[in-house]
């Protein structure tokens, strides 16, 4: 394990066809050696150099996909740093709702119902849910393939059927094979018959040990009997506990390329107020769970835990950005004040909220500065008077209004008179923070 | 077979800092905190000591807040009478600290003056008896004023006194230096000047066990993670052994979260975002939360409801075995 990307470059053709999408071999290797390559995408690497380079080559912790077909698909794992500065993580955490088998018919409609309305939007973006998690409570096979079938046939979310009983779970999983649902849990107890069923209708498989020894053994002997597509359970529940897990499951596996434990890790809440237990799945979301399964369906609740999900998943070095136009917030009229920021999306949201917290309605218009802040695009170069004058035009503000003031941003108050000069319009230099808006445009404009 | 936990071996810790001072010490308060000590990333017991859990400072106003109303109405009427609101804050709802805002030293607004902002200090000290986090209002030069007048009238109390930026530090930490108080040095967003900022407090004299950081974090949903990643990387670089980024982080929790409109606003005006009632607090505690696992010592919360969950994430995350 840990090959350095000369020792993998030993091992590869040299014929720099660039055929795997990047460039030459040496690249490739490098590539390789930091885990971001999978040797698969080189279609002339020989079978020794394969075997040499096997467990070198694979990724630290496996992708594995949950779902199929036109039911969502979930992407986990494959996550290489243990902070996100240090690159960035790439598979948000899968977020699963719980419905249990004992639930009647209409608890179980409503219950469908809230977990499919789970889906919201806010700042330009829109958060969705991920999974339904199907709890085998009733004990009873039958039950629970019916429960199963009214579940796959009320959501397009992607499926896990948790059983601890390998004949239920078959029965289950017959019926919904084409959704690729992930069968919870191969346990020391029946891991030989859960996997057996697994394997048969190719479904991912959770492996649960008692703690981090089982797991590892229980791991060994399904990988064994053939079947590598995991998703690993450490079998703690109580949240420091888990914390400790769930670092040292991604810690062994990013650093030491341990390999029992290189697959994605699913969580279980434990807490019942709705509040206590979306800050324990938060804990679970921050440090390396894979999936979370959790009960709260409420809406309240539901929206801070994804909003953190996707701050914490995006890239640090691809800010968000919004789209170069002409905003309206309010009802605005000729008269209305015109704002001007820069796309990143934060600048820009923040802007917003203000103006609209002020309650004059206006139009703010966003420069494409590549999602930089005032001050960056500024200093690069972006967010100069001539450029801002050439979007006011292009945009065409002038046929939206009859005055000609236009705010800009405090921090770049240099550049008024080159934006007046090119634009004709009058400069109104604003606050240095968005948070000055409110009471800025109180005392300009009301 | 036995698996072999990968624990990290840290050169340092982060630095403590004791805030209040009981009768003993100089001061009056019934009880001192200390912060910091932690010897491992968050709550990674198992590799390093964590003496000192994360503590909740709630945060009160010397004037009415403009905060919005269903925060205010959560709060009730003691937000027009800032020493029943800090009773109210230890007794009913938990508060470790007290954090004072003294908005009303603001020229645009009450403009109240040096004595009567030390006053509302001292009332409140003589209320409560835990420790007090007390900044000023954000005008530069009146919070000049305030906050010399507060350390002289508080000496010994050993308040936490913000705040201290890079262009202006130095009136705030010789007041907290001669008086006994401790000073927040707070840096937006940038490690480096995080860091050069502790260099030039510690040039004055002031000891580090003095300092405490405020990285100056965005809202949840605003940027958080920026912060985030910002304190996850100071914090490495206290157990790295970087004794100018080892100081005790300090979150402004309730001010952030509530200036999202996703913690205010009508249930009418976005139905999709489900009932502003649990959703306020439930955005303030997220925020809290988060930071947490990044490494925050002091958090500077509102909602009484989002301080009790919060509390209790805290108690599990301090359980050791």
């Amino acid at each position: 394990m840990g090959l350095t990307g000369l020792a993998i470059f030993k091992e590869l053709p040299k014929k720099n066809c660039g055929e795997c999408g990047v460039p030459t071999c040496l690249a490739f290797a490098m590539a390789l050696a930091a885990g971001k390559a999978s040797l698969e995408s080189c279609p002339y690497v020989t079978e020794e150099a394969k075997e040499a380079l096997g467990s070198a080559s694979a990724p630290p912790i496996k992708l594995i996909k949950v779902g199929a077909g036109d039911s969502k698909v979930v992407e986990l794992g494959d996550e290489t740093v243990m902070f996100r500065h240090d690159k960035t993580f790439y598979h948000p955490t899968g977020i699963a709702f719980e419905v249990e088998d004992t639930l009647d018919e209409g608890a179980l409609a409503a219950r469908l119902e809230q977990i499919n309305g789970l889906e919201f939007d806010r700042v330009g973006l829109h958060y969705t849910v991920d999974l339904v998690a199907i709890k085998n409570t009733s004990g009873n096979a039958d039950t629970y393939a019916n429960v199963v079938k009214k579940v796959a046939d009320n959501t397009k979310l992607a499926l896990i059927l948790m059983s601890d009983d390998s004949a239920a779970m078959e029965k289950a999983l017959e019926i919904v094979t084409a959704r690729k649902p992930l069968v919870y849990a191969a346990t020391a107890d029946n891991y030989e018959a859960m996997t057996a069923v697994a394997k048969k209708y190719e479904a991912p498989l959770a492996v649960k040990g008692a703690n981090l020894d089982e797991l590892e053994d229980v791991v060994n002997k399904v990988v064994a009997l053939g079947h590598k597509d995991l998703v690993i359970d450490p079998g703690s529940r109580e949240t420091v506990e888990v914390l400790k897990d769930l670092t040292q499951i991604r810690r062994m596996s990013i650093k030491k390329k341990f390999r029992p434990f290189g697959y994605p890790v699913i969580a279980f809440t434990t807490e019942t107020d709705p509040m206590d237990e979306v800050l324990q799945a938060q804990v679970y979301v921050s440090k390396y769970a894979s999936l979370v399964v959790m009960k709260t369906v409420e809406k309240q609740f539901v929206l801070p835990l994804l909003s953190w999900r996707q701050n914490l998943y995006t890239d640090p070095q691809k800010p968000i950005q919004v789209e170069s136009k002409i905003y309206e917030i309010g009802a605005v009229n000729e008269n209305s004040p015109v704002y001007i920021t820069t796309n990143f999306s934060l600048s820009y949201y923040s802007v917003e909220g203000e103006v609209e917290a002020s309650k004059i309605p206006s139009y703010i218009i966003p420069i494409d500065t590549d999602g930089t802040s005032v001050l960056t695009a500024w200093a690069a170069g972006k967010f100069g008077g001539d450029r801002i004058a050439e979007v006011m035009k292009e945009l065409g503000i002038e046929q939206k209004v009859s005055h000609r003031n236009v705010v800009i941003p405090g921090y770049v108050a240099v550049i008024a008179a080159k934006l007046k000069e090119e634009s004709g319009w009058n400069v109104i230099v604003g606050p240095r923070e968005a948070a000055g808006i409110s009471a800025f445009a109180r005392a300009n404009f009301s | 077979m036995a698996v072999q936990l990968l624990k990290e071996r840290y050169a340092s810790e982060v630095g403590t800092v004791v805030l209040g001072a009981t009768k003993e010490q100089g001061g009056t308060r019934s009880v001192s905190l200390t912060v910091g000590g932690e010897a491992a990333l968050p709550f990674q017991h198992y590799e390093g000591s964590i003496p000192n859990r994360p503590i909740i400072a709630i945060e009160v106003t010397d004037v009415e807040p403009n905060w919005p109303e269903p925060l205010k109405e959560a709060l009730g009427d003691v937000i027009k009478d800032p020493v029943a609101w800090a009773k109210k804050c230890v007794d009913e709802w938990g508060a470790d600290a007290i954090y004072v805002k003294l908005d009303g030293a603001d020229p645009d607004g009450a403009n109240r003056t040096p004595e009567e902002c030390a006053k509302t200090v001292k009332d409140i000290l003589a209320a409560v008896g835990v420790p007090l986090i007390v900044v000023g209002c954000g005008d530069v030069e009146k919070d000049h004023e305030v906050m010399v007048k507060v350390a002289e009238e508080t000496a010994g109390e050993k308040l936490l006194m913000g705040v201290a930026e890079q262009e202006n530090y130095k009136s705030l930490v010789a007041a907290c230096l001669g008086n006994g108080h401790s000073v927040i040095a707070r840096s937006p967003l940038d490690i480096n000047i995080c860091k050069q900022l502790n260099i030039l407090i510690s040039e004055m004299n002031m000891p580090t066990d003095r300092i405490v950081i405020d990285p100056m974090i965005a809202g949840l949903g605003y940027g958080i993670e920026y912060g985030y990643s910002i304190m996850e990387r100071g914090r490495m670089g206290a157990l790295q052994g970087d004794k100018m980024l080892a100081m005790p982080m300090i979150c402004t929790v309730g001010f952030e979260a509530w200036r999202a409109k996703e913690a205010w606003a009508s249930e009418a005006d976005f139905p999709g975002w489900g009932a502003q009632k649990d959703r306020g607090p439930a955005w303030e505690a997220m925020t809290a939360a988060a930071l947490l696992q990044a490494g925050a010592n002091i958090l500077c919360m509102r909602h009484p409801q989002a301080v009790k969950a919060v509390k209790k994430n805290i108690e599990q995350l301090m359980e050791t075995k």
